[in-house]
């Protein structure tokens, strides 16, 4: 019953986010309603198990890349007295794109529905944290992801240091 | 009524729905960057969906972990990519960024 409202209250909450995120003229309100929506994300993540990945959620995507993207509309808009606004899409494309978007939403669910996944219903065994197991198997099973994932970030700070940098 | 499997892909769905609406419909490309998150972040909720109705079987959690990290990297490639084109041309309309460099 609680987990209901629970799931209820976070699935409305990232929603409602999205959809300023998608449909609001002013950057700065999309930008913030991103937050509410990966905050919400965060509490999907808690009520599934994923404990760990709910805390990495908040830091990484909150601390990183949200304030990140908040940087990058404060440097590339035109501050000095002007609202900051994104352009105007036709009413005929944003109806065009409404309908496909909603097409591939009607198309995911019915597949997702419809079909007998192999599952076992309710977990049969809750873990204290995920973290040890999580721990464990990025050091044996997935050895060679971590590695390389190490490696990509290493290529992606110089390569984005590099391209931003002042001529 | 209990919460299954479904309501969480449903919502993945909806989720993605929604930034395929921004990626199409948006011209700024900080917008754009937007709806790929969250799509990103649609995708990431099914794994971990999948991962808790499987005898919470954590090869999803570390899928997911790898999918939020190349989230931040390709932001942070991208907002460079981005702060260059804004250096050239003054503004960062995807619709009239379209000639490649002379």
């Amino acid at each position: 019953m609680l987990e209901e409202i629970a799931f209820w209250f976070f699935a409305l909450m990232i929603i409602g986010s999205a959809l300023v995120v998608v449909s609001s003229r002013n950057m700065i309100y999309s930008v913030f309603a991103l937050l509410f929506t990966f905050f919400g994300v965060a509490g999907i993540y808690v009520l599934l198990y994923a404990d760990f990945l709910a805390v990495t959620q908040i830091m990484i995507y909150i601390g990183g890349i949200l304030v990140l993207l908040i940087f990058g509309v404060m440097l590339t808009s035109k501050i000095t007295g002007v609202d900051v606004k994104s352009g105007q899409t036709g009413k005929a494309q944003m109806f065009f794109a409404g309908l496909i978007s909603l097409f591939i939403i009607v198309l995911l669910i019915y597949i997702a529905v419809t079909t007998k996944w192999n599952t076992a219903e309710n977990p049969a065994y809750e873990v204290n944290s995920t973290i040890e197991i999580i721990g464990k198997l990025l050091l044996t099973n997935y050895l060679l992801a971590f590695e390389s994932a190490s490696v990509l970030l290493l290529v992606a700070i110089i390569g984005a240091a590099l391209i931003a940098r002042r001529k | 009524m209990g919460v299954g499997l479904s309501n969480y892909i449903v919502l993945s769905a909806i989720l993605f729905g929604l930034g395929i609406f921004a990626i199409i419909t948006r011209k700024n490309a900080i917008l754009v960057l937007m709806g790929v998150e969250l799509i990103l972040n649609s995708a990431n909720i099914n794994f971990i969906a999948f991962a808790k109705f499987n005898k919470l079987n954590i090869d999803g959690h570390i899928a997911a972990i790898f999918v939020i990290m190349l989230a931040a990297i390709e932001v942070a490639v991208a907002l460079a990519i981005v702060l260059n084109i804004y250096q050239n041309y003054k503004h960062i309309n995807v619709d009239e960024i379209d000639s490649l460099k002379e």
